[in-house]
């Protein structure tokens, strides 16, 4: 296993260490945790195993297997940020609601002036 | 004896108006003296107008909060007045609220959480329930059972009673996340180390609206509770446990 390889194991192992640890302590949520271990698991099994990835990128027709990895990694963190800005509108929308509400019970309850 | 205890009746309910009128009527002959709360999580039809027409407590959430949304407000709503016991009971017309009265008394009110849970189907199996799905639930069961020190045949039913530290305990901890409220509270009650035992009983079809378990649903479900035990593992389990140091019912479980 060459220099490069091990790094990568090691930094993904690494990051499963990380996201589990935050499991552990409840600083993550569950949904959001089981999104990256998902992503760390292909990266371990093609760490140990390169040439997995270069038959993958030659199959799917790729010349130059590292433009495959590049490629996924920009797909992947495009969904990310489009699934975070939906959440964000969805939360942005709850917090105005919730204020909403707040101002009106503040003004049944007689402290909202 | 349970006559002289404060019971709530909390009914989740979403979209339920076909049912909800039922539901209501049949809890208030089976339990006379209880208060019963609805809490409307943001239905689009008339189930709060027919909850509120029939004379009891609603509380509207201002979003859909899911079932464990909806049970975390009626365990806050309980805590803070003091209720002795608090009793699950859907919406949609499966839970037959005439088992209610048996529930309460099977209920420890010792010191201490405690809950009974209202098993599905008991050993005649009548109720009618996809052969893998049964499958699943049965193998989840028995893992439960061994976890918790008590047999149990049915850990997804909703329909359950708890005692005053149990409504304690979950007025702070019960899981709000989609799908999995059922069996991510029971790992939540025997991590505090909660008494929990279960009833028999026959449950009925729903009389109305959508059944909340598609394929996909159940497959979704069955990996949530995968990966909740898989946790339950690695936590620690001091996080959950109750604050007051006097509490006698915190032993260790192997």
């Amino acid at each position: 296993m060459s220099g490069v390889h091990l790094t990568v194991l090691l930094s993904t192992g690494a990051a499963v260490a990380a996201v589990v640890e935050l499991l552990r302590r409840r600083h993550i949520r569950e949904k959001y945790a089981v999104v990256w271990l998902a992503v760390c698991l292909p990266m371990i099994v093609f760490a140990i195993d390169p040439n997995l990835f270069n038959r993958l990128a030659h199959a799917i027709g790729v010349i130059n297997p590292p433009d495959l990895l590049t490629v996924l990694a920009c797909l992947f963190l495009l969904v990310v940020c489009v699934y975070m800005s939906w959440e964000l509108g969805r939360l942005d929308d709850r917090t105005r609601r919730l204020a909403e509400e707040v101002a009106l019970l503040r003004r049944d309850v007689g402290t909202g002036h | 004896m349970s006559e002289l205890r404060r019971v709530l009746v909390v009914v989740p309910a979403w979209n339920e108006e076909g049912s909800i009128g039922s539901v209501l009527y049949e809890i208030s002959r089976s339990l006379p003296t209880a208060d019963v709360l609805v809490v409307d999580d943001f239905s689009s039809d008339h189930t709060a107008a027919i909850a509120r027409a029939a004379g009891v407590d609603v509380i509207s959430n201002v979003f859909n909060l899911g079932v464990g949304g909806a049970m975390r407000v009626g365990f806050r709503y309980a805590a803070d007045r003091g209720y002795d016991a608090l009793v699950q009971i859907d919406a949609d017309g499966q839970h037959d609220p005439a088992y209610a009265p048996a529930l309460l008394e099977a209920l420890d009110s010792a010191p201490g959480p405690a809950l009974v849970i209202a098993a599905r189907f008991d050993s005649s199996e009548d109720f009618p329930v996809p052969r893998a799905r049964r499958w699943a639930m049965r193998l989840l069961a028995t893992y439960l059972s061994r976890l918790i020190g008590c047999r149990l045949t049915d850990a997804t039913s909703g329909y359950r009673a708890y005692n005053r530290d149990a409504v304690v305990l979950f007025a702070r901890t019960y899981p709000a996340d989609y799908l999995s409220d059922t069996v991510e509270s029971l790992i939540i009650a025997s991590d505090a180390g909660a008494r929990i035992s279960q009833l028999s009983t026959v449950m009925r079809e729903r009389t109305a609206g959508m059944p909340s378990q598609s394929r996909a649903r159940s497959l979704l479900y069955l990996s949530r509770v995968a990966l909740m035990l898989f946790l339950q593992v690695i936590r620690p389990r001091s996080a959950l446990r109750p604050t007051a140091p006097d509490q006698p019912n915190v032993e260790e479980k192997p």
